[in-house]
């Protein structure tokens, strides 16, 4: 369900992944900066008559994003700018670890979506995109007559 | 998942010390962390962690930020695919400078995003002195 280019940012964020590991988990944090991997990170799921997409976006605004489904692949796509303190505000900044700009995640769906029926919701910074499948994919029990 | 750790105590008999379990896996919340005259400013990632789930203490001059995932998710869902370990806390510990005044710190929760302001003491905050001509 997802792409070759999903390849190396996974694996980094693996290694980075295993490294905190190493480093033990539930020691004082530290003032080095941690890494990230692809953002927004996104889960998949399915249930008998839908197909969920779950998108980790915290602090978004909603009018920034942008979803569409072509073809059976959705595209979300959107911009997060976090501002930065200018260069007179005698601020220092530890740690950016957040990430500022734009993002686009692809995602190939299964082949039964039926594209008049998506709901998405946002909420707690998770936004939730669910696609009906179609009526005629859903599975039927068939009475003996 | 906590594990009891025995201490034997010549004196007292056993003591039981709980001890957080090295083998729990939590999530490291992302931060941005500011400092102005006034104070710090961090904000943590906390994706899907309602607020009455978050808990930020400050525990022996160290902030720890934590939080509890929960999603609102159909019953009979199979994750199919996943980017993010199959965890639902997330932890996070800053050591605090003497010079803030742990008393003041607030926080905010917003669309998944921890807000923590971290005043600095009085005594820390930068005082200007202007020189007078007699």
């Amino acid at each position: 369900m997802y792409g070759l280019l999903n390849f190396a940012d996974e694996l980094f964020s693996n290694i980075d992944q295993w490294q905190r590991q190493l480093e033990g988990r539930n020691a004082v944090s530290n003032i080095r900066q941690l890494t990230q991997g692809a953002f927004p990170k996104i889960s998949l799921g399915s249930t008998t008559n839908s197909v969920e997409v779950l998108a980790f976006l915290p602090d978004v605004d909603i009018k920034t994003l942008d979803i569409e489904i072509d073809k059976n692949v959705l595209t979300l796509q959107g911009e997060r700018v976090i501002p930065t303190p200018s260069a007179d505000e005698k601020a220092t900044v530890y740690a950016q670890e957040r990430y500022s700009g734009k993002f686009k995640r692809v995602v190939s769906l299964p082949d039964d979506m039926d594209v008049n029926q998506v709901n998405a919701t946002y909420k707690e910074g998770v936004l939730r995109i669910s696609i009906a499948r179609r009526e005629e994919a859903l599975p039927k029990r068939i009475e003996i007559q | 998942m906590t594990t009891q750790v025995l201490i034997k105590d010549t004196n007292n008999g056993v003591k039981s010390v709980s001890k957080l379990s090295n083998q729990e896996r939590v999530l490291t919340p992302l931060v941005n962390i500011i400092e102005t005259d006034q104070g710090f400013t961090l904000t943590a990632e906390m994706t899907g962690v309602p607020k009455d789930n978050i808990q930020v203490n400050v525990e022996n001059a160290s902030l720890v930020l934590e939080g509890v995932v929960k999603l609102d998710l159909p019953e009979n869902l199979q994750i199919t695919y996943s980017e993010l370990p199959s965890v639902t806390r997330y932890r996070r510990v800053f050591t605090l400078s003497r010079d803030l005044d742990a008393s003041k710190i607030e926080a905010i929760q917003r669309n998944g995003l921890l807000t923590v302001t971290i005043p600095k003491a009085a005594h820390a905050q930068p005082r200007k002195i202007t020189v007078q001509v007699s």
